[in-house]
């Protein structure tokens, strides 16, 4: 079975055309992958479906703005694996 | 349809929220300064208006689902294929599906008919956002009694 990073990488990879090996768990999909609001929807869309949950990109975008989360938090791969791993918990309990 | 205010929905024909569904009906008017630029001599309804009856039908599948609390505006639009020509005074059966309910985006599988016949259809991606202002909320709500979409919205809203 495939890891949530890796699962999250080869979304990005095929979705955005970027690839595969420039995308490791250090990646910030804004800042270092490049990914704008837009192409960031589909892969929310593919990572809500391969999950089975619903990423809260609003309530980050939020936290965000608030000043109350860094995007470090949320969108570098290793951060966001481990969010979307507390998601799929959450939702199995 | 209303091109000169760019509402091409005329009637909402079926919403159902349970199966998030939603159907609705437009004629394409038989004239329109549009048509006589597309194209002189033989009119034909632009393919970007066939998927903008697909975006708005869908956009009203969104405002129903979440009663007027948010407005829908089209992000994106995926595997659009336009069948066939559409001509002044037809009459166009449009679907829409909504197939996933994401955070702040819908994505929506979207279908238009003409007698029967599937002229085209989309996938398509709307940012879900909170109303700009309440006028724009306000003229939403004067629209969708026009075309008879029948929702509950906020008492507040």
């Amino acid at each position: 079975m495939s890891s949530t990073f890796d699962t999250i990488a080869n979304i990005i990879a095929e979705t955005c055309d970027i690839p595969r090996d420039s995308i490791t768990p250090d990646s910030h999909a804004i800042n270092d992958l490049g990914i704008d609001s837009l192409d960031f929807l589909d892969i929310a869309f593919a990572i809500d479906k391969a999950f089975g949950i619903k990423l809260p990109l609003e309530q980050w975008t939020q936290e965000v703005n608030d000043g109350k989360a860094t995007t470090e938090q949320y969108f570098v791969l290793k951060n966001l694996s481990a969010r979307i791993d507390e998601l799929v918990a959450a939702k199995g309990a | 349809m209303r091109l000169e205010y760019f509402q091409l929905i005329d009637r909402i024909v079926d919403l159902n929220l349970a199966d998030r569904k939603i159907s609705s009906e437009a004629t394409v008017p038989t004239t329109s300064t549009i048509f006589e630029g597309h194209f002189p001599g033989y009119p034909l309804m632009p393919g970007v208006l066939l998927i903008e009856a697909m975006a708005q039908t869908s956009g009203w599948l969104v405002v129903a689902l979440n009663r007027f609390k948010r407005m829908p505006f089209l992000a994106a639009v995926k595997e659009a294929k336009l069948r066939t020509f559409v001509t002044p005074g037809q009459k166009l059966a449009i679907t829409a599906h909504l197939e996933h309910d994401g955070s702040g985006y819908a994505i929506t599988a979207a279908k238009i008919k003409c007698g029967g016949k599937l002229i085209c259809d989309a996938t398509l991606t709307l940012r879900v956002l909170d109303f700009p202002n309440a006028e724009m909320g306000r003229q939403m709500r004067e629209t969708a009694d026009r075309i008879g979409l029948q929702v509950e919205a906020p008492v507040n809203g």
